[in-house]
């Protein structure tokens, strides 16, 4: 990176903090950024960042992440946006995480907002890809996939699901993202094709589901998911319940009914 | 037909009224797309890109092409596209689009080092023509040279060989499909003694097998590759083989992933050869009625320039170029050529047709061949991943040979650059002919050994029409009397007027321009100064010396850059043309819209060249050296003008009057015609305001070459229906419908193929060869009639010649990817493309990287002996590179890769090697 566009990085974030302060005031600080996150809880944030709301506690809007971002994709949130002032955040769309291997932003956070616990760039996330099916290209049968070859965990995070098109004697290929995998870098939405991406990154809170406990899925799916996914050589040892209980004893000597 | 103005009122209306009523969504957008749709035209065409050749529908409404889709009806295709074809119509449309001529100069005058400066096309037209005229005066028919295209459309390709050969006298025409396809014409002409496959597309439908030699499909054929895909969904028994020296995305449907070291596919061809024969699987009844066995002389070089290369390459270079002399045989040449290690073997067939020579060979020689080719030598020389082990390598080949050899199994072969871009491509090529006609799988449904095309007219236009440096068109050739006579007849020149001596191939043109023999050069639809390996040499030949280069493109290239006279070309849909597929489908499309401001198509520009040369500035007597072996005096092609007078030629008519726009040609092909245009425009015809269809006439005129033995095609007007969807050629008359040929050499769909036989490779036909040794031809007393026969070859295992060491020490491969097409100077200026693959990077093993100190994305120096590239490394994505190799593509013009990769070309085909060099990478 040349020095030159440090400086102009420099003087963008200064100016960011400067309007920010300028139009709070020091002492509204607090309170203004609670209201605003309350508003809005839609931010897509750096690798490691923490729950939405400890995020907005523990972030000073130093603008360090953003200084340390080599493809200079993150930004500070300005004033009357929608989200709490100063504070980082990216759009895949226009700058997608590159997914650096030994996280700059994350080593440059002073206060852990940026979780110095996450060491692996793959186990980040950022958020979630979802895919409109209705306008993406692959699902109508085109040989796109940009968003499954562009994915830097190919295979884990975005897979081809192939089936016989029945129109003609063509396959789909169809891409499907494995929520398990997936970082939120927003790669596969800088790079899809259509005129609005069709494959977004959201939030994961806005996006998934839960099933009830209540019911387990009552087979196992052996399929291999792609050629290069390799299950872990050995399986993790079960979590030891807190202290010592059988699972589900709690509930079942909970008085009531 | 179109809504009214009234129409669209309403369909408004109604859409927002739809809005505020709360209608589904869906119903909003209909209502919204039809009146979008008002007054848009939609006509047939093809898609721009790859050989695969699907067909497109365009709509054009105010002269702009506002939308494209697959076209349902298109058997190749069935209305999909992959993303490249998803943007047909934007790749037009990028801010850049050149419009006008444009000529370096200084105070208003041409000059070399000035800048380039707008000028118009009259000026432009006298420089380009002034400087030809010196170059030609000085150096003669081959002192001039043009780049031609497999991306040329069948009417400008012949134009091009019409007005170089027969006009100019000039065989320095060459085609960059030279560096995409001429291993597998050499491997055709050789094998069949005529050239393009035997089957079709719809082997995929057909087959139990498909193997991938060196063929990325799901990536450079995506529509292709969703009908194979298909056919390992929905047919039990289907089975799908990649061979590749990395790891790409054809390996996840792939049921076997066979990766090996670069040049160990011969070896391996060689190996399932030897089990066919050892578990007595051959098809004798086939071989015995249908092939013979052959081989040729190995000591072939390596397509370096043969004499004096000292003088142009630097001593590093040298390391390498010296093999051209004399190669001495590695531990695993010893093996595979039964030599000694160590021995200096003397590249005598170098020159010359020399290396192309063949001989008869018996079964006892040719099995006696292939003996050292074992599962233990060959798994030695070709395992590609040193992670792998030997057993598991073995295990692999051997579940291939099991492929081939079962007789209930059908087994289609394809191949790409793999095998083409290969210092032995023409072998490769031949290896797989070898295995399929052994087991008798060649020339019928489901079966047969099937060559890829990169290019939308590889076939149609640089194979079919003759844009080689050696060819003229329907696979004759320029040093063959009777062609040359056949071609004078067709095209009504005076007897010897074509010139007898092979021009230069396109990497000969660089050269030539770097040693000062050729001093004038013009460009069409191609890229040369980015996709020429060995780029620095061609760089400095442009641009230091007194050559005068002339690029025609839309877009500002590195080649255009690299040029002295730039001219604005019109796009695909901006001209009348055909393109012609992989499977011998001739497709047609109409103009659809005008080219912007003042660009013109490349036939226009040729045409108006043609208009200002004069017969008598080229065909009196012409310094040509090398003649005597045509049987001309030598150094002197006679001058042909008394002749020409004879027949009516005035010595001042130009080259258009004598060659293109001809009285008859003007009597027969009016423009307008109404039939088949149908209010389409042709802005070639309309500028050159002579009353002729250019397009028609000169396909009219190709035709012939073509009718009568084997490689007819239909009457221009008949792809032009709106019921035809290209014909796959030989296309004859039945019963009154014209009927395309789906399976050659087969006498249940081939007309040509005798009725009867069952095969017949007719290709062949009057030909023999001369019975010889495995390491010498014979003293020609005894020969083998190969009439209706195929050629079995035994080619052995040769080492690449640049092989990684201690300081070059990986192996380097480029090639492509899905978004973007060749130099990218179309995709990447369709945004979205860009977006999707913005630059190159080099795929590198993570252990390499680690090794050197690096991680994904930082930039690095890709450097060869030849030169370096800065690039960023990924270690992920799509391509899983094993250790030992890196693979760059090289659509990126801020990563030339060309200057890093090795100018060795196969000495049969003299098509370069793009896939294997050796490289460092080191932290930039």
């Amino acid at each position: 990176m040349s020095d030159s566009s440090i400086t102009r990085r420099d003087f963008m974030v200064k100016t960011a903090q400067g309007a920010a302060l300028a139009a709070t005031g020091g002492l509204l600080w607090a309170y203004l950024l609670r209201q605003e996150a309350k508003a809005q809880p839609y931010a897509l944030r750096p690798p490691g960042a923490l729950a939405e709301k400890d995020f907005n506690a523990a972030c000073i809007k130093c603008g360090q992440c953003v200084n340390a971002c080599p493809p200079d994709i993150l930004k500070l949130a300005p004033a009357g946006g929608d989200l709490p002032i100063g504070t980082p955040y990216f759009t895949p769309r226009s700058g997608a995480c590159i997914m650096c291997p030994d996280i700059p932003c994350l080593k440059a956070c002073p206060t852990g907002a940026l979780a110095p616990e996450l060491t692996d760039i793959n186990q980040a996330r950022m958020g979630l890809a979802v895919i409109d099916i209705e306008n993406c290209l692959s699902w109508k049968g085109l040989r796109c996939e940009i968003c499954y070859r562009d994915c830097p965990i190919r295979g884990k995070a975005i897979w081809l699901e192939t089936d016989p098109r029945g129109l003609s004697k063509h396959a789909m290929f169809r891409p499907i993202v494995n929520s398990d995998a997936c970082t939120g870098c927003g790669i596969c939405e800088r790079s899809c094709p259509t005129e609005v991406a069709a494959i977004r990154i959201l939030p994961r809170e806005l996006v998934q589901g839960k099933m009830g406990e209540h019911y387990r899925i009552g087979w196992k799916d052996t399929g291999k998911i792609t050629e290069d996914f390799k299950p872990a050589a050995s399986a993790p040892e079960a979590p030891k319940a807190p202290d010592g209980k059988a699972p589900g004893v709690d509930y079942l000597n909970q008085g009531g009914l | 037909m179109g809504l009214t103005r009234r129409d669209f009122l309403k369909n408004s209306i109604a859409a927002s009224a739809a809005v505020t009523v709360g209608m589904p969504v869906a119903k909003q957008a209909e209502a919204a797309v039809k009146a979008t749709e008002a007054g848009w035209q939609w006509d047939k065409g093809v898609c721009r890109f790859c050989g695969t050749g699907c067909g497109i529908m365009i709509a054009t409404k105010d002269g702009k092409i506002v939308a494209t889709k697959g076209d349902p009806n298109a058997p190749v295709n069935r209305g999909l596209n992959c993303v490249k074809g998803y943007f047909n119509g934007k790749i037009m449309y990028g801010k850049d689009r050149l419009t006008q001529p444009l000529l370096r100069m200084t105070n208003g005058k041409f000059d070399k080092k000035g800048q380039f400066v707008p000028v118009t096309w009259d000026k432009a037209m006298d420089v380009m023509v002034e400087k030809f005229l010196e170059a030609y005066k000085a150096k003669g028919p081959h002192g001039v040279g043009m780049f031609g295209s497999g991306q040329q459309t069948v009417p400008e390709g012949y134009v091009s060989v019409k007005l170089w050969k027969a006009g100019f006298r000039s065989n320095n025409i060459d085609p960059n499909a030279r560096h995409c396809m001429a291993s597998a014409v050499a491997g055709f002409m050789q094998t069949f003694g005529i050239d393009e496959p035997a089957g079709n597309y719809d082997d995929i439908e057909y087959t139990d097998t498909a193997v991938l030699w060196g063929a990325n499909m799901a990536e450079m054929h995506p529509i292709l590759w969703s009908r194979i895909t298909n056919r390992r969904l929905t047919h039990k028994d289907m089975v799908v083989v990649n061979l590749s020296t990395y790891g790409n995305m054809s390996s996840d449907i792939a049921d076997i992933e066979i990766i090996f070291r670069p040049s160990g596919d011969l070896a391996i061809q060689n190996y399932i050869a030897r089990e066919i024969v050892k578990r007595n699987a051959v098809n004798w009844d086939y071989v015995n009625k249908h092939a013979v066995f052959a081989t040729g002389p190995t000591d072939i070089g390596y397509g370096f320039r043969p004499a004096k290369a000292d003088q142009f390459a630097s001593a590093r270079e040298m390391e390498v170029v010296k093999n051209e002399q004399v190669h001495v045989t590695d531990k695993y040449e010893a093996i595979a050529q039964r030599r000694k290690a160590g021995e200096a073997v003397k590249q005598a067939n170098t020159l010359g047709a020399k290396p192309a020579a063949d001989w008869a060979i018996s079964f006892d020689d040719f099995k006696a061949a292939l003996e050292p080719y074992d599962a233990d030598f060959v798994t030695s020389v070709a395992k590609g991943n040193a992670e792998e082990s030997d057993a598991d390598f073995k295990a692999k080949l051997l579940k291939l040979a099991d492929l081939y050899c079962d007789p209930k199994r059908k087994v289609v072969s394809y191949w790409t650059m793999g095998f083409n871009q290969h210092q032995r491509g023409t072998w490769a090529n031949e290896q797989a002919y070898m295995n399929h006609l052994l087991l008798g799988k060649q020339a019928m449904p489901g079966n047969g050994a099937f060559s890829l095309t990169g290019q939308p007219s590889a076939c149609g236009t640089a194979r079919e029409v003759g844009v080689f440096s050696h060819r003229l068109p329907a696979d004759m050739l320029v040093n063959v009397a009777k062609h040359r006579e056949h071609a004078e007849e067709i095209w009504k020149l005076p007897a010897k007027t074509l010139n007898p001596t092979i021009g230069s191939h396109f990497t000969k043109l660089m050269r030539d321009l770097e040693d000062g023999s050729v001093k004038w050069a013009i460009v069409q639809v191609n890229n040369p100064w980015q996709n020429t390996a060995n780029l620095n040499h061609w760089i400095h030949a442009a641009r230091d010396m007194d050559n005068f280069i002339v690029c025609c493109d839309a877009y500002p290239t590195v080649s255009a850059k690299v040029s002295d006279l730039v001219l604005p070309a019109a796009m695909i849909f901006e001209k009348w043309g055909f393109y012609g597929n992989a499977e011998r489908r001739t497709q047609a499309w109409r103009q659809q819209v005008p080219p912007p401001g003042e660009a013109k198509g490349d036939l226009w520009i040729l045409l108006e060249m043609a208009k200002r040369i004069k017969i008598k500035d080229v065909w009196g007597e012409q310094n040509v050296p090398g003649l005597k072996e045509a049987g001309f005096t030598d150094g002197k092609l006679p001058s042909v003008l008394d002749e020409a007078q004879k027949m009516g030629y005035s010595p001042e008519a130009s080259l258009y009057e004598v060659l293109f726009a001809t009285p008859a040609n003007k009597k027969d092909f009016r423009w307008p015609d109404k039939a088949v245009a149908k209010g389409h425009a042709n802005h070639i015809s309309e500028t050159l305001k002579d009353g002729w269809f250019p397009e028609k006439a000169m396909f009219e005129e190709y035709r012939k070459f073509g009718l009568g033995h084997g490689h007819d095609l239909a009457p221009f007007d008949v792809y032009y229906r709106d019921d035809v969807h290209g014909l796959r050629w030989p296309v004859v008359q039945k019963e009154g419908k014209w009927t395309e040929t789906p399976w050659r050499f087969n006498d249940q769909y081939d007309p040509y193929a005798k009725k009867g036989a069952g095969i017949d490779f007719y290709g062949n036909n009057g030909k023999s060869l001369i019975m010889g040794s495995l390491d010498a031809v014979g003293d020609g007393s005894k020969k083998v009639d190969i009439s209706g026969k195929a050629k079995i070859y035994f080619r052995p295992y040769v080492s690449p010649v640049e092989q990684p060491d201690k300081e070059f020490d990986l192996w380097l491969c480029t090639g492509r990817v899905l978004e973007h097409w060749h130099s990218g100077s179309m995709t990447r200026r369709v945004p979205e493309l860009y977006r999707a693959f913005p630059d190159a990077v080099c795929w590198i093993n993570t252990k390499d990287a680690e090794k050197r100190g690096l991680k994904r994305n930082d930039l690095v120096w890709v450097e060869s002996r030849r030169g370096k590239v800065r690039v960023r490394i990924e270690t992920g994505g799509r391509n899983r590179v094993p250790t030992g190799l890196v693979y760059v593509p090289w659509f990126d013009e801020s990563v030339l890769i060309n200057k890093v990769t090795l100018d060795s070309t196969c000495p049969i085909s003299k098509q370069t090697d793009y896939k294997k060099c050796s490289v460092k990478v080191y932290k930039a």
